[in-house]
């Protein structure tokens, strides 16, 4: 028996028929008859050109199959059959085709409680594009220390320039990195997934660029080769993946945004795709951010050039001389009434992003907060999930 | 508000033409842009300009890029000018230059024809938003609203791509005939838009549905034929505009198809088997599928008008100059000169319709015609499955061509809708079997009331089966502008 795999087809019901998908194809995987137009799934790679090119939406419909439909059989229907009772199908609707790196995120997100959901008003994320048998390039455009010189914590912020490679990213994606070389065991390294920190239009707007926020970890592969990489720097790159942590298109939505390190990747990605798209906006974004210092906080510096009254930012340093400690968590309960608020608020939603030891004491301090305000906070939690409103990723 | 003095031509025009560069068209289109502004803030109610609306933008003419969705003013729009990739080596599709390298610059000995064309072409975009610019007060569902926003914006965006064509080669003339697209009014006295049927006002949603379906297929067609013109430049703004058409064509066949569907429900839940039973259907609140036929019949037969004289000199030189092609001119296999072709065109002889051979390359308007009904009576028979499917006897049809004619061998004579021929009187007193009469309008206007709350829809029609960039039901695709 064939592995079950995640097969490609158009909806005959929805479809229009104006052959859009057909001729952006660049493998000729579509085609048609008299009646209806349909995938070719031993040609299709799923590069998901044809998706936002399709009016109807008919084009976007997956099911889990173990033999692919024909094109014959499909050029016979007049609607799509049901999903087939098939155990990988449940799983179908990931946030990668890759296994591993679904595994990856499915892990990352497990801290929210439940299955991520995808803010009702997010921009449609593309996934998939780039696999580590067809990765993109990208060319180093600069890398710049976010961390005061004497910190033993060496974050960097790392400028990767797509040139004419399409790389569709929402704020809030990832992208996997391919390490040059082979293990131990002589095998090719599998790619390291890091969080985009700049936003959609690129980290100049216009320009296909992105940027990642990666920290150096002693003994990593990966973090260690990105961290060394050099301007003009060839780098391989797989995905956008991800299609849960992403922020509303709303602008009535307000974000309160809670992270450590380099868990503000996607938060400096969010912030960055308000101030371009809506900055006249007040109040509606809310930054909890924690570091041991301010020297070793990643954007310490461009942060404070955000006015409070579009974003307000609450810094919890751990280590700083002179001060008590402080966490993230204290932050939250210190303002306890604006989070309150936030979580009151049917636009409210919460991202919660950084090392998985920041999940317990902030998901305490959201309960007590709840609690505080008559708030049940699983059950209010497992609402916002199923809205879309409560999102963690954690590693 | 959009700042006019401080905009960005660089970003705030998306384009690959490089227009950065090109000082002398971004002077010219800097020129006209206020215009432009000024052309949309006067036409569409304050309150829509305001509001913040779903929208789907194009960005860059790659697949990933010319679908960016996001909440935007529409006055804030970005108007991009986007060409589709050039193909190297590409060769002039037929005519009389067959086989030359396609043309980067205008051939002068065909000038005025090129720019006939442009002008025309750009000159219904603006005219079918200005005969739509009150439907959002009566939008049945504020998912159709922006579907009619993103129609509009995208007609905007096709009159920018002919402006920039006639910017960019046609010198002085050029600009001034820019100019002129933005003075034309639809429906206007004194300077109306030049074709017909876009000097109509669009008085109701079926028939803003009947339209996309029916007369921008037209401008598809049309698109379709320009995008084989040997003038390269040309040839590349059409191959781009036709990926954003295929909304409009999207928006008429659901908007239609979910009309007969609410239609088809709402008899079954009265009981209702006969079609024809239409005071009882209209009680009900929704559109009777008699009335439907009879829309369809209206626009499809001004829709035919568009293509003119069935023989015509015109086209024919149009085809021998290389600048206009045939629909999927690069995938016929013939010689594409049509030297010695011949094509069967309608004819009334002796009282009777027939077919007659006619030399082909003056059958150009016909064959594009012939295409044309081709690609419509696709739509028609997926709207009767969901009537089959309700189990109701009834069958939507296109009337024959000779049916309502005001253009070409059919005009002046009166037919049915199956192509017999009558006399006038016996025209007129059937008439109103087929084609909307007062009462039927009024009926239809007493349907349309503005529906706002999100995942709402009005009474007559369906929700869509999917939302737009696949959003859930409840999605609010227009926040309304609290003025």
């Amino acid at each position: 028996m064939t592995k079950p795999f995640k097969q490609h087809l158009i909806d005959p019901e929805i479809c229009i028929r104006c052959y859009t998908c057909e001729m952006t194809c660049g493998l000729e995987a579509i085609t048609h008859d008299d009646n209806n137009v349909v995938v070719d799934a031993e040609k299709c790679n799923y590069c998901m050109d044809c998706i936002p090119v399709c009016p109807t939406g008919s084009i976007d419909n997956w099911r889990v199959v173990e033999e692919p439909y024909s094109l014959e059989e499909q050029f016979g229907w007049d609607e799509l059959p049901e999903q087939a009772e098939i155990a990988a199908a449940e799983e179908s609707d990931s946030e990668a085709l890759d296994d591993a790196v679904a595994a990856l995120l499915a892990d990352a997100h497990a801290g929210a409680g439940g299955r991520a959901r995808a803010p009702a008003s997010a921009a449609k994320p593309t996934i998939n594009m780039y696999s580590l048998a067809r990765p993109a390039e990208a060319r180093v455009q600069g890398n710049y220390r976010l961390t005061e010189e004497g910190s033993d914590s060496d974050v960097r912020h790392i400028i990767l320039d797509l040139g004419a490679t399409p790389f569709p990213v929402l704020e809030g994606q990832s992208v996997g990195i391919i390490p040059p070389g082979t293990d131990a065991e002589g095998k090719p390294h599998l790619p390291r997934l890091y969080s985009v920190s700049s936003p959609r239009d690129g980290e100049r707007p216009g320009f296909n660029n992105l940027s990642l926020t990666v920290k150096r970890v002693e003994g990593g592969v990966c973090s260690n080769y990105v961290c060394d990489l050099k301007k003009g720097d060839t780098v391989r790159l797989t995905g956008p993946f991800g299609s849960t942590f992403l922020m509303p298109s709303d602008p009535q939505a307000h974000l309160l945004m809670i992270c450590t390190g380099t868990g503000s990747a996607p938060f400096r990605a969010f912030t960055m795709h308000r101030q371009r798209e809506f900055p006249g906006l007040k109040d509606s974004l809310t930054l909890v951010f924690g570091a041991r210092r301010p020297g070793e906080l990643p954007y310490f510096g461009p942060l404070g050039k955000v006015p409070e009254s579009f974003m307000r930012k609450l810094f919890a340093f751990s280590r700083q001389e002179d001060a008590p400690k402080q966490y993230v968590q204290d932050k939250l309960r210190e303002e306890d009434d604006r989070i309150a608020a936030i979580l009151r608020d049917p636009k409210g939603h919460v991202y919660v992003c950084g090392l998985k030891a920041m999940e317990q004491g902030v998901n305490e301090a959201l309960a007590d907060i709840a609690r505080g305000a008559g708030l049940n906070w699983s059950e209010l939690r497992d609402t916002m999930r199923d809205e879309g409103r409560y999102h963690v990723e954690t590693y | 508000m959009l700042d006019l003095i401080n905009v960005s031509y660089d970003t705030r025009i998306p384009n690959n033409v490089g227009l950065s560069s090109d000082k002398r068209v971004l002077k010219a289109l800097e020129k006209w842009h206020p215009g432009y502004i000024n052309w949309w803030n006067d036409l569409i109610p304050r309150k829509f300009q305001e509001s913040l609306i779903y929208l789907r933008t194009a960005v860059s003419v790659d697949p990933k890029g010319w679908a960016k969705f996001d909440y935007v003013k529409m006055p804030e729009y970005r108007w991009g000018i986007l060409l589709a990739p050039k193909v190297e080596g590409r060769i002039i599709p037929c005519g009389e230059h067959y086989g030359e390298p396609a043309w980067q610059e205008v051939p002068g000995e065909y000038r005025a024809m090129l720019r006939r064309l442009i002008v025309i072409q750009g000159d219904t975009e603006p005219a079918s938003v200005e005969q739509q610019r009150f439907l959002a007060l009566t939008a049945p569902s504020l998912y159709d609203m922006r579907n009619l926003f993103q129609v509009n914006v995208e007609e905007g965006r096709h009159l920018w791509a002919m402006v920039y064509l006639l910017h960019k080669y046609f010198g002085r003339d050029g600009r001034e005939e820019a100019d002129e697209l933005l003075r034309r009014q639809s429906g206007s006295e004194e300077a109306p838009r030049l074709l017909g049927a876009f000097n109509e006002e669009t008085p109701d949603w079926l028939s803003f549905f009947m339209f996309t379906y029916f007369t921008d297929r037209d401008g598809k067609m049309q698109l379709e034929s320009l995008a084989q013109s040997g003038f390269d430049p040309l040839s590349r703004s059409c191959r781009f505009m036709l990926t954003e058409e295929a909304h409009h064509m999207f928006v008429g066949e659901t908007g239609v198809g979910r009309t007969i569907q609410r239609t088809c429900e709402a008899m079954r839940e009265a009981g209702i088997d006969d079609p024809f039973d239409v005071d009882r259907v209209r009680d009900l609140g929704v559109i009777d599928l008699p009335l439907i036929q009879k829309k369809l019949n209206l626009h499809y037969t001004l829709s035919l008008d568009l293509f003119g004289q069935e023989v015509s000199t015109n086209a024919a030189n149009a085809f021998n100059a290389g600048i206009k092609g045939r629909y999927h001119e690069n995938r016929l296999d013939d010689d594409h000169q049509l030297k010695d072709a011949t094509y069967p065109v309608w004819n009334f002889v002796d009282g009777k319709l027939v077919r007659e051979e006619v030399p082909a390359l003056t059958a150009i308007n016909m064959r594009l015609r012939d295409d044309y009904t081709k690609d419509a009576a696709g739509g028609v028979g997926r709207w009767n499955k969901i009537i089959e499917k309700a189990g109701i006897e009834f069958e939507l049809k296109l009337p024959h061509e000779a049916f309502h004619r005001q253009i070409g061998v059919f005009a002046g004579k009166t037919f049915d809708p199956e192509g017999n021929l009558l006399t006038q009187a016996e025209y007129e007193a059937r008439k109103g079997e087929w084609l909307p009469n007062k009462t039927d309008g009024d009926f239809i206007q007493s349907l349309m009331k503005q529906v706002t709350e999100p995942g709402k829809y009005a009474g007559w029609i369906a929700p869509p089966k999917v939302g737009i960039d696949n959003k859930p039901g409840d999605f609010e695709y227009v926040k309304l502008h609290m003025a």
